[in-house]
């Protein structure tokens, strides 16, 4: 029974904080936005427009549920749950605190990617089953980008864990405590710099933010594979959109540092939580700086540019690091 | 294709670099296939896309990404201004002019005026054309501005767009002061202009320019200075000279061609032989260079606005004009260089108090006739990035 209870109230408190987190990213990509636009941003629903987003959703869910007649009905409607439900589960190893997490498993970081992988089978599947041009084009584009752009990601990946010895979120986090000659917080960032450039840009393509939007890109397929969906089908894949936002900050934040920890000192149980989503919240800005103000790439340099330079740059620095820690660091691998 | 709608062969100008890749799509066939028998996709752009600046179809016949054939559709915009303007007296015909080329009225006005002033012989006063030409170029930078911004988010740049609002608010605070209205002029009347500037408008015009340089140069930065971006329109839409020329193109994407071609120095009008000036050219013809010829021309801009200022003759804004004013019998031309390009007026006259007949030579409908050509062999992201280039006015280029 108490099973049962627990794995409810585990449950409860993903859905609420995935809801939670959507809400305030949307509300936070408006402000953003704005000030980075010379403008103000929502503020006039509700204290700072901060009720603007609820607004919207209200709307989102009162809207009627429209389906093309040419759409096929059944792949139509289950899409936006394909590309949910893998961003819901990734929320499963994220680590928030010593032991504040929905569950430890020992390959977690895995567990993420596997389950990331299979948002490109929701999107092809939400553009092809429009039934229209515009979304089977921003379809194959997201599915092209995101199967290009899993590869960079996954090897920039090996670096942390090989250094952490384990794929357990909880002990790559462990892993990084302390400081490296008694003054430079132990954090992977800091070896690890070439993965980590590597992972935040495959992790803003991944996401599908500029300057890799290509697949809903605004000013070519106006919203691409979103196109024909309306309602709460379109709310499911836009909050996707934010909860996968999240989740790479977050698992950022683990790999590269420090996850909740506070640097050079031992960081209380209570604020762990708190120093953990400042953390992922800055990682979220920095994504919505790049979004702000760079141009979008063509889809053909996108992919040119993944397969002919970050690629081969992470696939070199694992070869790298490997070497490295084999020779200096024996011991490590565990 | 063999259910007998198979188009006509194309023809290429003379020493095109099309000559030989002209495809055998389109033109109003949407039905195309290639060797490996695969079917090419027919996507229509618009009339309903942002991306076509107003309300512009464009059929692409695309294989894979590839555009194949790329073909415009106009008159969505069509309000008949050409025959409007038959039942219009003189002075009331920049009414709808403003409403032919909405980003730049004055050119248009200036453009009418001066066949009016050709038509009837009227000696028009000297800070007459000064202060038309101050006015002129104060809109043409602010139409430059709206094409950087548009410009910009067709690459998917959303920065530049606000960026350029706030400078070309200012520039639209000015005009309101001066003409009364922010896009919808009226100022430029046969014989003159209809107002002096106000007095204290001097200073105005005078502490925007102190930072325009400024404002411009962050704008330049965001995108010209951005390696994407830079990436992207590099070969990109590229046409060359002879193309260009055979497709009537003017303005700053025909100086991108590398045609050293500008109303403003080689058939001049207004105070612009007064004026010290450079025309900003550019040989690849690519998106780049146009985009770089106009960033030449806004600094350009810049310098001219500080001449008119300090030049500024005394005098009368307008000549005498009779209450009801009719021209002589005949026909007049007269072209000014809009930041599209040539924009002409052509005015027939039997005497009476309305024109015979107005004509327009849209300067963006030339250009715009270039997208057979210049789409066809890119990608669809290089063909918003190349329709952005061009710089169209769909109200002009309709009418």
């Amino acid at each position: 029974m108490t099973f049962a209870v627990g794995i409810l109230l585990r449950f409860v408190a993903m859905v609420a904080l995935l809801l939670v987190n959507g809400v305030v990213l949307i509300y936070m990509l408006r402000k953003v936005l704005g000030h980075l636009h010379l403008r103000i941003g929502p503020n006039r629903v509700g204290p700072f427009g901060l009720l603007q987003t609820t607004n919207d959703v209200i709307k989102l869910l009162t809207k009627e549920d429209l389906r093309p007649e040419a759409a096929d009905a059944w792949l139509f409607n289950i899409a936006p749950f394909l590309v949910f439900v893998p961003s819901f589960m990734a929320y499963i190893p994220l680590v928030f605190g010593p032991d504040l997490a929905v569950t430890n498993l020992d390959t977690g970081i895995l567990l993420v990617f596997a389950v990331l992988s299979l948002v490109p089978i929701g999107v092809m599947m939400a553009g092809w089953a429009s039934n229209a041009k515009w979304s089977l084009i921003g379809g194959m584009r997201a599915a092209g980008q995101q199967i290009a752009y899993e590869i960079p990601l996954l090897l920039s990946v090996l670096g942390p864990v090989m250094m952490a010895g384990s794929m357990d979120p909880a002990k790559i986090v462990a892993a990084q405590a302390g400081t490296w000659f008694g003054f430079i917080p132990r954090w992977f960032v800091i070896p690890q710099i070439v993965a980590f450039v590597v992972y935040v840009i495959a992790a803003q393509a991944e996401t599908q933010q500029t300057p890799f939007d290509m697949s809903e890109a605004e000013s070519e397929l106006i919203t691409g594979f979103a196109n024909e969906y309306g309602g709460m089908r379109f709310g499911f894949l836009y909050l996707a959109e934010f909860s996968n936002m999240f989740i790479v900050a977050a698992i950022g934040t683990m790999l590269f540092f420090g996850g909740w920890q506070l640097p050079w000192i031992t960081t209380p149980g209570w604020a762990a939580p708190f120093v953990f989503m400042f953390k992922t919240y800055v990682g979220i800005f920095t994504m919505m700086w790049a979004r702000g103000s760079l141009p979008r790439f063509r889809v053909d340099q996108m992919l040119a540019f993944c397969w002919k330079r970050l690629i081969p740059i992470s696939l070199v620095w694992v070869v790298v690091w490997a070497t490295i820690q084999r020779l200096t660091l024996p011991g490590v691998v565990r | 294709m063999s259910d007998g709608l198979t188009a006509p062969p194309r023809i290429a100008p003379e020493g095109s670099q099309h000559q030989d890749v002209l495809p055998a799509g389109l033109k109003r066939v949407p039905h195309g296939v290639d060797e490996l028998a695969t079917e090419h996709l027919v996507l229509n752009m618009g009339p309903q896309h942002p991306s076509t600046h107003g309300v512009l179809h464009v059929l692409l016949e695309l294989d894979g990404e590839e555009v194949i054939a790329a073909e415009a559709s106009l008159g969505y915009l069509h309000r008949g201004i050409e025959k409007l303007a038959e039942s219009r007296r003189y002075h009331q015909v920049a009414t709808l002019l403003d409403r032919a080329d909405y980003l730049s009225g004055l050119h248009t006005e200036t453009a009418f005026a001066l066949a009016v002033e050709q038509l009837a012989g009227i000696e028009v006063p000297r800070r007459a054309s000064w202060l038309r030409s101050l006015a002129m170029e104060l809109n043409r930078y602010a139409s430059h501005l709206i094409w950087l911004g548009t410009f910009g988010m067709d690459a998917g740049a959303m920065a530049p767009f606000l960026y350029i609002m706030r400078d070309r608010e200012l520039i639209l605070d000015i005009l309101e002061a001066w003409c009364g209205s922010r896009m919808m002029f009226n100022y430029v009347r046969p014989g003159g202009v209809f107002a002096d500037i106000p007095g204290g408008l001097d200073a105005k015009i005078r502490s925007w320019l102190a930072v325009a340089d400024s404002y411009l140069d962050d704008n330049d930065a965001l995108l010209g200075g951005n390696e994407i971006f830079v990436a992207r329109m590099k070969g990109t839409g590229v046409i060359d000279a002879a193309t260009a020329l055979a497709f009537g193109m003017t303005g700053a994407c025909l100086r991108a061609s590398g045609v050293d071609y500008d109303l403003r120095r080689d058939v001049p009008y207004c105070a612009y032989p007064e004026l010290d000036f450079e025309v900003p050219l550019a040989t690849a013809g690519d998106n780049l260079a146009r985009y770089q010829v106009r960033i030449g021309e806004m600094r350009q801009c810049l310098r001219l606005i500080h001449q008119l200022l300090d030049g500024m003759p005394e005098g009368e804004h307008t000549a005498k004009m009779p209450k009801a004013f009719r021209p002589p019998v005949g026909e007049s031309y007269a072209a000014v260089e809009s930041p599209r390009g040539e924009l002409g007026i052509h005015l027939v006259s039997d005497g009476g108090p309305t024109p015979y007949r107005m004509r327009l030579r849209s300067p963006a409908y030339f250009n715009l006739s270039i997208v057979d050509e210049a789409l066809a062999g890119g990608l669809v992201a290089d063909a918003i990035v190349t329709l952005g280039s061009l710089d169209i006015v769909l109200g002009e280029i309709d009418r």
